[in-house]
């Protein structure tokens, strides 16, 4: 246990304080303690720049389940700091905004808190595990804290849809990827990260690679809200605005993103891995974008707009996968993908937290997040109005913020792949900066409603709920313009990151392939010269003003009066049939009747009975070794089966009892004759008791009637039942013919031997009932004590009137 | 025997079965009955008929029955004694409550 471990336990360790400090200090905002912890996290995970950024690593080690290969290991290197850094520098902003926030007065902040912690703890030990089962435990930690902190206000459906959803999915996500996890143990026998990366190779020409990589991105795409599972995103936006500005757009969505990057070693280099994360990354880029422009409520924006980037990141890691292919890092053209993704996940989280945070301080102010309603806030909140406007500026990509910088290494980075001379790189391929280029423009379309329609306009406050309109509290503003500082900060210093962070990072993402000796050299610049990019980012400017202008007339099609996705639909119906299907299913299940669950259980047992008979050909006959057939006994047996199968046809009780007695004495004759002398006696007074026991309680009985049975019900009970005793008779053979066959030594032998020897009596049934098995008889008596008490209890207790079971 | 005992067994089961699909709770309970003596004999007729003398040494017999089975059936008479005891009171006290033994309408209950 090391000081690493610590900090990722210590997010865990203080959410048991957070109830107390919420109960006995109320008067201090709950959130000011929290704070603390990713504050200092921060400064810790800080310390490890100086190894990383000269390509060192950490590895620290505690064992937790050695014998199966499953430890505690952390690993720490150029990505995973960033992710730790992200994780607790924008968590320390989120919690001093939530702060303000949330009331202290009305929230439960105790709870609120203890989620962020778990997530925040959860998420820390997925960026920094190197033990794939350790990695999964705390992912599904994140989708269970998300799920919590979505449903954080659950009296409201919408909460609770949202809540369940985003569950469903990224659980569903995290099972798959566990699956493939598994497959990977079973190609490299590690669980182990680094000595999967070591053992590449064999992933890479082993049969199951595909299946393997297949369920790995499953995970990856549920969590980073990948299309066609990008839908959990936008309900996740019922969470409490800080919730979606650190879970939904800069932390836990981007978890996904991290697996794709941490994996790119181990499965990079083929061209599945290389088309499948382009393809649909690029496809989910073009969808969120288009969905976004549909989306009337900011956070909805917002959300589609993080799908949109999220997938503009994916493929941007796909498409620099194909680095391993050529092994050659030295070569700009491969890695300026690897370097874009690296970059724009910096600048996402930078912007995007600021915007949701905007979005928040709008929707607390003015009550409302519907831009219909919104407008004219440019005066009012004119610092608001400032943030945005950067943060907006940055997401559009117009020059010189940081968003125009990674966008055009976006373009740079998959311009490039029709350069690339294999994979269909140069065919197919050109159909990637294409699309890119077309989600661009939406990008920058609906960057410009966000603006327009609530910056600009006519001030509507007869719209609004809240009585007076005006600019945010202080303390509200601070995190955002942090994150707006640091938006300028990374627009006029562009490289003020590279050595320190990108370069490690891409070093992570892409080991091995470099020139021994040397580094990534990362140098970003605004001026690059009039080239393709620049054309591109005009071409967008252009074609985006023109669409927002005429937006009204867009605004009128069909498609845009639904902002519901058509996944969301498929969804719910499917959700809705899930439902109604299972309750069928128990329908005719559970009818309440004993008929039934007999004929379901002895039909099953039948069945199965029959198949294993058949498939293993477990039916066995040999009249070898059968003893003799004494002449008398075919009477006894006609008797005893003529008694019992005029049972079910009797209709008086009293004809029952006597048959039912009858049936019974004569298998204790039976027992007698196959020299079974105790259990003839043990029979005889049984069932003498019984019968005077029949006979008491049948005199408060009524009269047995005749059944009305559906014919057909009859017919299956008849089958049924034939089948039953059909089976019974086989296996009863078989188990005989078996026991003639196989050469097993009985155990009886050591009873027959020993029991006068070791317990000194000559009965041997006897002595094992009273002796050698003494304590299961013993607690035989149990069972008939409890009987005894449970016919007295029915017989003497009564329920009182207003007492019910 | 064996063959025979088997196939004796198999009908003694099948009334069983038939018995418990019986609506009335009554033939239900001699669906039970039915079923352990059936099952009774299976065991004896699994391990072998008539092999030997009644295991009980002092008759110094060359080989004797499998004692393991008898034992077990034993144990199982008298627990199957038990509960054939606790369903008839049952039945006696569901009629006392119910006025009826009959499954069909006895099935349901108000927060089903």
């Amino acid at each position: 246990m090391t000081l690493l471990h610590i900090a990722v336990l210590a997010p865990f360790l203080f959410a048991l304080l957070v109830p107390f400090l919420f109960k006995y200090l109320r008067k201090i905002h709950t959130g000011w303690f929290v704070m603390l912890v990713p504050l200092v996290l921060f400064i810790y995970f800080v310390s490890y720049l100086s190894t990383t950024s000269n390509g060192g690593s950490v590895m620290e080690r505690f064992e937790w389940v050695p014998s199966l290969g499953i430890n505690f290991d952390l690993y720490l290197d150029g990505l995973s700091l960033l992710f730790a850094l992200l994780i607790t520098g924008i968590g320390t902003l989120i919690i001093l905004y939530s702060i303000y926030y949330l009331s202290d007065k009305k929230e439960r902040l105790n709870h609120f808190y203890v989620y962020i912690l778990l997530f925040m703890g959860a998420m820390l030990g997925v960026v920094l595990s190197d033990n794939i089962i350790v990695l999964y435990v705390f992912w599904e930690i994140t989708s269970i804290s998300s799920a919590l902190l979505i449903s954080y206000w659950y009296t409201k459906d919408a909460s609770v849809y949202g809540a369940q959803k985003s569950m469903y999915v990224t659980v569903f996500g995290g099972l798959t990827m566990l699956g493939g996890f598994s497959l990977l143990y079973v190609m490299t026998e590690t669980f182990s990260i680094r000595e999967m990366i070591a053992g590449s190779d064999i992933i890479l020409n082993h049969e199951l690679f595909l299946p393997a990589m297949i369920l790995v991105l499953v995970g990856a795409f549920t969590k980073s809200a990948q299309f066609p599972f990008h839908i959990w995103l936008p309900d996740a936006m019922e969470a409490p605005t800080p919730v979606s500005a650190y879970l939904h757009s800069a932390t836990m969505v981007k978890a996904g993103i991290y697996l794709v990057a941490r994996m790119t070693p181990v499965f990079g280099g083929g061209a599945e891995w290389f088309w499948i994360i382009t393809s649909f990354g690029i496809f989910t880029m073009l969808w969120g974008g288009l969905s976004a422009l549909r989306q009337k409520d900011l956070k909805a924006i917002l959300a589609f707009s993080t799908i949109s980037q999220l997938g503009m990141i994916m493929s941007l890691l796909g498409a620099g996968s194909a680095a391993f292919y050529y092994m050659d890092g030295d070569n700009a053209l491969y890695t300026t993908a690897i370097l874009a993704a690296v970059f724009h996940l910096i600048n996402h989280a930078t912007f995007k937290g600021s915007l949701f945070m905007v979005a928040g301080i709008i929707d607390h102010e003015t009550g409302t997040r519907d831009i219909r309603k919104l407008g004219g806030l440019m005066t009012i909140m004119p610092i608001t109005a400032t943030i945005s406007i950067i943060g907006l500026a940055a997401m559009a990509g117009l020059p010189p913020f940081n968003g125009f910088l990674s966008k055009e290494l976006f373009f740079t980075g998959i311009t490039n792949v029709v350069q690339y001379d294999m994979w269909n790189g140069d065919t197919i391929g050109i159909l990637l900066p294409v699309i890119a280029w077309v989600a661009s423009i939406f990008t920058f379309t609906y960057s410009a409603i966000i603006f327009f329609r609530t910056f600009r306009g006519k001030f509507k406050p007869e719209k609004l709920p809240a009585e007076k309109v005006h600019e945010a509290p202080a303390g509200m503003l601070i995190s955002p313009i942090v994150l707006a500082l640091a938006v300028l900060l990374i627009s006029i210093f562009p490289n003020i990151l590279a050595y320190s962070i990108i370069e490690p990072a891409m070093m992570s993402i892409l080991p091995g392939i470099l020139s021994e000796g040397t580094n990534f050299h990362v140098d970003i610049y605004h001026w690059h010269g009039i080239n393709l990019e620049l054309m591109m980012t005009i071409v967008v400017v252009i074609i985006g003003t023109i669409i927002y202008m005429t937006m009204d007339k867009w605004s009128k099609l069909g498609i845009y009066q639904k902002d519901e996705d058509i996944i969301t639909t498929i969804y719910d119906h499917g959700y809705d049939g899930l439902i109604k299907g299972s309750q069928w299913v128990t329908g005719i299940q559970m009818t309440g009747l004993l008929r039934d669950y007999i004929a379901y259980m002895v039909g099953a047992l039948v069945l199965l009975m029959f198949y294993t008979m058949f498939r293993f050909d477990a039916f066995q006959f040999s009249m070898n070794n059968t003893s003799q057939i004494q002449p008398f006994m075919y009477l006894i047996l006609a008797v005893l089966i003529i008694s019992i199968i005029l049972l079910p046809s009797v209709k008086s009780r009293m004809t029952g009892i006597i048959l039912a007695g009858f049936g019974g004495f004569l298998v204790a004759f039976v027992f007698m004759v196959f020299r079974a002398p105790d259990l003839a006696l043990t029979q005889l007074m049984v069932e003498t008791v019984s019968v005077v026991m029949f006979m008491a309680v049948f005199y408060h009985l009524p009269n047995l009637t005749k059944e009305e049975i559906k014919p057909l019900t009859k017919a299956v009970n008849i089958i049924i039942a034939t089948g039953a005793g059909l089976m019974v008779t086989l296996v009863s053979i078989s188990a005989f013919t078996f026991g003639q066959i196989v050469p097993l030594e009985t155990i009886a032998e050591y009873y027959l031997e020993n029991s006068k020897i070791l317990a000194g009596g000559y009965n041997v049934v006897n002595v094992i009932l009273v002796d050698f098995r003494g304590l299961d008889t013993m607690l035989e008596l149990l069972v008939l004590a409890i009987a005894a008490f449970g016919v007295i209890s029915l017989i003497k207790l009564r329920l009182g009137e207003s007492d019910d079971v | 025997m064996e063959i025979v005992m088997s196939i004796v067994i198999g009908i003694i089961f099948g009334t069983a079965i038939y018995l418990m699909f019986s609506n009335n709770i009554i033939r239900v309970l001699f669906g039970t009955l039915m079923l352990s003596h059936s099952v009774h004999l299976l065991l004896l007729t699994m391990a072998g008929l008539q092999t030997g003398a009644p295991p009980v040494i002092s008759l110094e017999a060359d080989t004797y029955t499998d004692p393991l089975p008898q034992a077990m059936i034993l144990t199982a008479i008298v627990i199957n004694f038990a509960i054939t005891a606790f369903m008839f009171v049952l039945a006696y006290r569901i009629y006392q409550d119910h006025g009826t033994l009959d499954l069909q309408q006895l099935r349901g209950a108000k927060d089903e």
